[in-house]
């Protein structure tokens, strides 16, 4: 390659990664200053922290809200990971002619545009009795035919060795997967909880149907509240949005490189 | 003879094992999508209280000032936004996947990093830079361009809702598409170079071809995401200027739940997105098998 292509391509990498980050940084600065002056538009980190801390706790429930988007994300990541890495393991491992075409079926739900749905969905939770409930707010998202191929992808590069050899040790096929599959499959793993995680995490327009109640808020929900009111505070505002997209932030750098290769594995 | 029973039984309780195993995906899958949705397409046919109301309610779609308005929008969005984030993604992928760069990880943390953001987050950090005297307006001004009022005039709060869809997701498509590139040995770049094939030749006759099916996979998912678009559109613009800005999904949520409900209407409305989504994937995909 020239010295020229090259400078070119590393021109373009800065650009494209300075225009991704000048957001975030711009949050980082704004939680950290004053209104009036992340109105004025300042791009240095302040000292404002603290006094931007106590407004946003003063004003909201951030605790409540913390704790309902933790258990919220947490329970959907434990229960799609598994409900759908077991389903992808079965349609591949036992493949046959009927469970194929099961799986194409499934399929055609990841056309299936979320807003068509979601008014019979709410109705059918109206009936019962659990608007306002964890439960329907994790329900219609813990099985995704996304989920169910990324791991049927994965299962494909299984040696089915493994599953022969570990039949005549006389493990159960359930053992088989929980013993064998899951500890081989952890970048997989790490991709799907990745995706679901933040998927769950900044899930908006399904919640703010199904909780209806303030002690049922969310992040995403709290945030969208902060610019509600006469007159904005905008440090407050910038300190909402950043502490609502740390947690997920974090997982992505912690899982960045599983991520990666669970999504190579996928689209192999 | 007795070893073959043995040996069906076996298959045969695998074959269970199996089913076992896909039921609860699948249950979930069809009380949670394929009912409601069948519901949905019930519901549209009737009027409020459940009266039969043959396609009244699609007549009145057609006839709907608003609908075409946010049609409009949504369309807008569609055809502006998906093209140039894939083909931005599909160069980011293309430039990381050069052995020759240093440096990759750091690009590729930084460039991905906005899809850590929530919808609802980056639509408020938007809004701010977007803002009147906002870090945008500032920038134009010291280039000695003048400011524009980006959410009070149709176009620009168009524009401003695209240029932060491209932002949120041209990292995420950007992974696929370099999982995608890391399949190909990156020799038959190297040899296409020794023959002489500029850059511009290697993507449109190595890159394209050979990421075809992922290109499709990401080209369907942008657009069933850009037709169901509406955190933004309630966050970043609230549907403003008047309805300029306002998508399909955010329209069907307000006359659903904000202003006085009309599930049968919205239903039908509904029902629209969904022949959308399913029109242009089968245009995708019949044009993604065309070059096999």
């Amino acid at each position: 390659m020239t010295k020229f292509k090259q400078i070119i391509s590393y021109t373009i990498l800065v650009i494209a990664s300075f225009l991704s980050a000048f957001p975030l940084y711009y949050m980082l600065c704004g939680a950290t200053n004053q209104s009036i002056d992340v109105v004025r538009g300042r791009l240095i980190p302040g000292t404002y922290l603290i006094e931007n801390f106590k407004t946003l706790v003063d004003m909201q429930n951030l605790g409540l809200a913390m704790f309902n988007s933790f258990r919220n994300a947490i329970v959907i990541t434990v229960v799609t990971l598994l409900i759908c890495s077991i389903a992808g393991y079965g349609f591949e491992i036992y493949h046959d002619k009927g469970k194929d075409i099961l799986m194409s079926i499934l399929l055609l739900a990841m056309m299936l545009p979320f807003v068509a749905i979601m008014i019979p969905l709410f109705k059918m939770f109206t009936s019962w009795k659990l608007v306002n409930t964890w439960i329907a707010l994790a329900l219609p998202s813990i099985s995704t035919p996304f989920m169910i191929m990324l791991f049927r992808q994965a299962a494909r590069s299984f040696p089915h060795d493994i599953i022969e050899a570990a039949r005549l040790e006389g493990l159960s096929e359930i053992q088989i997967f929980f013993r064998m599959f899951i500890p081989v499959m952890k970048s997989t793993y790490g991709a799907a909880m990745t995706v679901t995680f933040m998927n769950a995490w900044n899930n908006y327009l399904w919640p703010t149907i199904i909780l209806q109640d303030s002690k049922a808020i969310t992040m995403p929900m709290l945030v969208a509240n902060l610019k509600s009111g006469y007159s904005v505070d905008y440090g407050m505002l910038m300190l909402g949005v950043l502490i609502c997209t740390l947690p997920t932030a974090i997982i992505f750098l912690c899982l960045q490189k599983s991520f990666a290769n669970g999504i190579t594995g996928a689209v192999k | 003879m007795e070893k073959k029973k043995a040996k069906l039984s076996l298959e045969k309780k695998h074959n269970l094992t199996g089913w076992a195993f896909l039921l609860p995906a699948s249950i979930l899958i069809f009380v949670f999508c394929f009912y409601p949705m069948s519901q949905a397409i019930l519901l549209s046919f009737r009027k409020t209280g459940g009266v039969f109301n043959g396609a009244a309610n699609y007549a009145r779609i057609l006839k709907d000032k608003t609908f075409q308005q946010c049609l409009f929008n949504t369309f807008f969005y569609f055809v502006i936004q998906v093209p140039i984030m894939l083909v931005l993604a599909l160069m980011l992928a293309q430039l990381l996947n050069n052995p020759k760069i240093k440096g990759k990880g750091i690009f590729r943390t930084l460039i991905f990093l906005p899809c850590a953001t929530s919808l609802v987050s980056y639509s408020m950090i938007f809004k701010s830079l977007f803002a009147p005297d906002g870090v945008v307006n500032r920038v134009l001004m010291a280039i000695g361009l003048s400011s524009v009022d980006w959410f009070q005039s149709t176009w620009p709060a168009r524009w401003v809702i695209v240029i932060a869809l491209i932002w949120r997701w041209t990292g995420y498509n950007m992974v696929f598409y370099l999982a995608g590139l890391q399949n190909i040995d990156y020799s038959v770049y190297e040899a296409s170079y020794i023959d002489g094939a500029t850059p511009f030749q290697q993507f449109m006759k190595i890159t394209i071809p050979l990421l075809k099916p992922t290109i499709l996979m990401t080209a369907i998912m942008s657009t069933s995401g850009t037709l169901q678009l509406f955190d933004e559109s309630m966050n970043l613009t609230a549907g403003g200027p008047g309805k300029s800005t306002m998508t399909l999904a955010h329209y069907i949520y307000n006359i659903s739940f904000v202003e006085t409900p009309k599930f049968n209407y919205a239903a039908a409305l509904s029902v629209c997105i969904l022949v959308m989504v399913a029109v242009l994937s089968a245009i995708q995909m019949k044009v993604g098998d065309k070059r096999d």
